[in-house]
């Protein structure tokens, strides 16, 4: 990454960490509804992948999709706007934290439902494919998510049919509240899949500059129309699995450990080491975002509830 | 009741009958995801300290194949005790269960058995927006083969969960998210409650509300509300929908003349319309209104607080049918 690139990255960053930290408050102080899964510690990933992305490419998430529905231009009074269920959320009030979709920057949604919107990137790569366009789809997914049969169908027919899609593996090692070596005997994500010759690899996904680089290797490949990738991002939430958790399952996990390896600590390191950023204007980064997610707080209470005439309208286009 | 009680929660009744089935026989093993730690809502909490990782088995995140394992298992000699984490993912099982388990018996001439029981949980309530609020029920209740219970009570979630568990066909245990927490007396020794049977929980002779799951509680608050202005309520609660107790029902509405059914379940093509159709045509003389039921809009579950409050139905919507199907 240059000096710009890294400035917008850690920007981007920064703006998933405030806004995540106030929905983790406002989820105690019940302004926020439903399962809050903040994706705290793994802001790397969505910010070194959506940042290299063109709006007309599409992104598919998880219940873990915050940063990457940010990442890809989600505006953030939207976005909280729609976590606490008003009217000018994102999707109106009526999806929440799971559920955000926002097509108008190519954030083609979160789902509730582990590994559910593997196959739908491959659909949208297919659309994007037969309309003669050089747009890519990427999903986001969980290490849980490698274990859904959902999964396998969808790598083995991505490489069938040589889709444009970007398959992004958030490895952190946890599915709810039990490790990987609970779930599959196979460590590596990359190692399932590289039977159906699926390009791509795994990566430090706390470290910025190697998921930059990754994604930047794959890309245009993909864009190219050769074929699918995967790339699997090692990494860890520093929060428990939603907000509420009381998290004593991960006693073995030294939170120390990872906290050191903080993904936005970490490329401020390295940047201001190496030059591109000058440490004066580290501060601006975190200043910047929490001012903006304090304004998009008092913006979204402005906005009014939903009513039901509304929710009664929409399951079918009127 | 009658004996000892002790005071626990729905969730906690659920565990114990977990524990004496699986201290009874060592056949039965409790299989998915993160049981051995509790899942979220704690109910297997404590089996796998007791009974070992062996019996308590963490599966990953495969809904089917973990459906299917439990069949095959069932078909094999052991008991599973499958947990689904949510009704909304029982859809990626629904193959292995209903093309599987349900037709295994009939379709092998009697060969094969499969004594599995298929717990999950559905419900709005907690915000849990439209993939982690349904009432799918229904759907299982259409496909011959399967038996469907779906318990209101601490008592008869233990109770019937013991049958299902000695059952030697596939049952589908629906529980409750918002009763999972809910203190309830049980007795010290919960006795195995029949699959088939219906409780009546309130007598009365004015109407019958025949209430499934969260509703019944609601509908118990509708009677009391009732009974202030004089119209006694019967409150029955059918605890299995399949085989549905039909005799209990038709008593019931023989004396009182009018029935309202109250499910959470979307009202179109819920399990209601099968009630309200079989008590049409076998009790029409006796009935002085047609059936009313009770249920959600036809209508994915919205995030939004107010919209969820307003979608699921509650003691308000069981007083207005009870008004409506009097015609007072
Ligand atoms: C099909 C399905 N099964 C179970 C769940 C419950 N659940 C929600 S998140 C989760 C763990 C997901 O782990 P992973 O894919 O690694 O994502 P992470 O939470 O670690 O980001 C589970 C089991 C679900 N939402 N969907
Ligand atoms: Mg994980």
């Amino acid at each position: 990454m240059d000096a710009e690139q890294t400035r917008a990255v850690l920007a981007t960053m920064w703006r998933i960490r405030a806004f995540e930290e106030r929905v983790g408050q406002l989820k105690r102080a019940d302004e926020v509804h439903g399962l809050i899964h903040l994706s705290i510690g793994q802001e790397g990933v969505a910010a070194a992948v959506c940042g290299q992305l063109r709006t007309d490419d599409a992104v598919y998430s998880g219940h873990r999709a915050h940063g990457h529905a940010l990442a890809k231009g989600a505006p953030m009074t939207r976005a909280l706007a729609e976590l606490m269920g008003r009217r000018d959320g994102l999707c109106r009030g009526m999806g929440g934290s799971m559920h955000l979709v926002d097509v108008e920057h190519g954030f083609l949604g979160a789902t509730g439902v582990v590994g559910g919107n593997i196959p739908l990137a491959l659909g949208t790569a297919l659309a994007l494919h037969a309309a003669g366009r050089d747009a890519v789809a990427v999903v986001f997914f969980g290490d849980g998510a490698v274990q859904a049969g959902l999964f396998a169908e969808s790598v083995n027919l991505a490489a069938l049919w040589r889709l444009p899609v970007l398959l992004v593996c958030e490895n952190n090692g946890f599915a709810e509240f039990s490790p990987r070596s609970a779930h599959t005997p196979v460590e590596r994500v990359r190692d399932v899949v590289a039977p159906y010759g699926l390009v791509g690899g795994t990566v430090d996904g706390n470290d910025v500059d190697a998921v930059w680089a990754a994604v930047a290797g794959l890309l245009p490949a993909v864009r190219a129309g050769e074929g699918p990738a995967l790339l699997e991002c090692l990494t860890h939430r520093l929060r428990g699995h939603y907000e509420g958790d009381p998290d004593r399952y991960r006693e073995a996990v030294s939170s120390a450990e990872w906290r050191e390896r903080d993904p936005i600590a970490r490329l401020q390191r390295a940047a201001t080491g190496d030059g591109r950023l000058d440490p004066d204007e580290l501060p601006g980064f975190e200043r910047t975002a929490r001012d903006q997610v304090e304004r998009a707080v008092l913006a979204a209470r402005e906005s009014p509830f939903p009513d039901a005439a509304l929710a009664a309208s929409l399951a079918y286009r009127r | 009741m009658t004996g000892p009680t002790t005071s626990t929660t729905y969730a906690r009744a659920i565990g114990s009958a977990l524990a004496t089935a699986m201290r009874a026989d060592p056949s039965v093993v409790v299989l998915g995801e993160d049981v051995s730690v509790g899942g979220p809502f704690t109910v297997t909490t404590g089996l796998a300290e007791e009974f070992g990782v062996g019996r308590v088995l963490d599966t990953p995140i495969s809904e089917a194949a973990i459906c299917g394992v439990a069949i095959g298992a069932a078909q094999s000699g052991l008991r599973p005790v499958l947990e689904i984490m949510y009704v909304d993912f029982l859809t990626l099982a629904l193959d292995q269960l209903v093309n599987q388990a349900a037709k295994a018996r009939f379709m092998s001439g009697g060969q094969l058995g499969v004594p599995m029981v298929l717990r999950t949980q559905g419900g709005a309530g907690q915000r849990g927006a439209a993939q982690h609020s349904q009432s799918l029920e229904s759907w299982l209740c259409h496909v011959p083969g399967l038996k469907v219970v779906m318990p209101s009570r601490a008592v008869d979630a233990a109770g019937l969960l013991a049958s299902a568990i000695a059952d030697p066909d596939p049952v589908v245990v629906v529980e409750n998210k918002i009763l999972y927490p809910r203190r309830e007396q049980v007795p010290e020794v919960v006795e195995p409650v029949p699959i088939g049977v219906a409780a009546t929980l309130r007598p009365g002779r004015d109407v019958t509300v025949l209430a499934m799951s969260r509703m019944v509680s609601e509908s118990l608050a509708a009677a009391d509300r009732l009974a202030a202005e004089g119209i006694e309520v019967e409150v029955v609660d059918p605890r299995t929908l399949v085989p549905l107790d039909l005799p209990a029902v038709l008593d019931s509405v023989r004396r009182t003349h009018h029935l309202v059914v109250a499910h959470e379940a979307v009202v179109h093509g819920g399990f209601g319309a099968e009630i309200a159709a079989t008590v049409h045509k076998a009790a029409f003389d006796d009935l002085d209104a047609p059936v009313e039921r009770i249920g959600a809009p036809f209508q994915p579950i919205p995030l939004s607080p107010g919209l969820e409050d307003a979608y699921l139905p509650d003691a308000a919507s069981v007083v207005a049918a009870v008004r409506r199907v009097l015609g007072r």
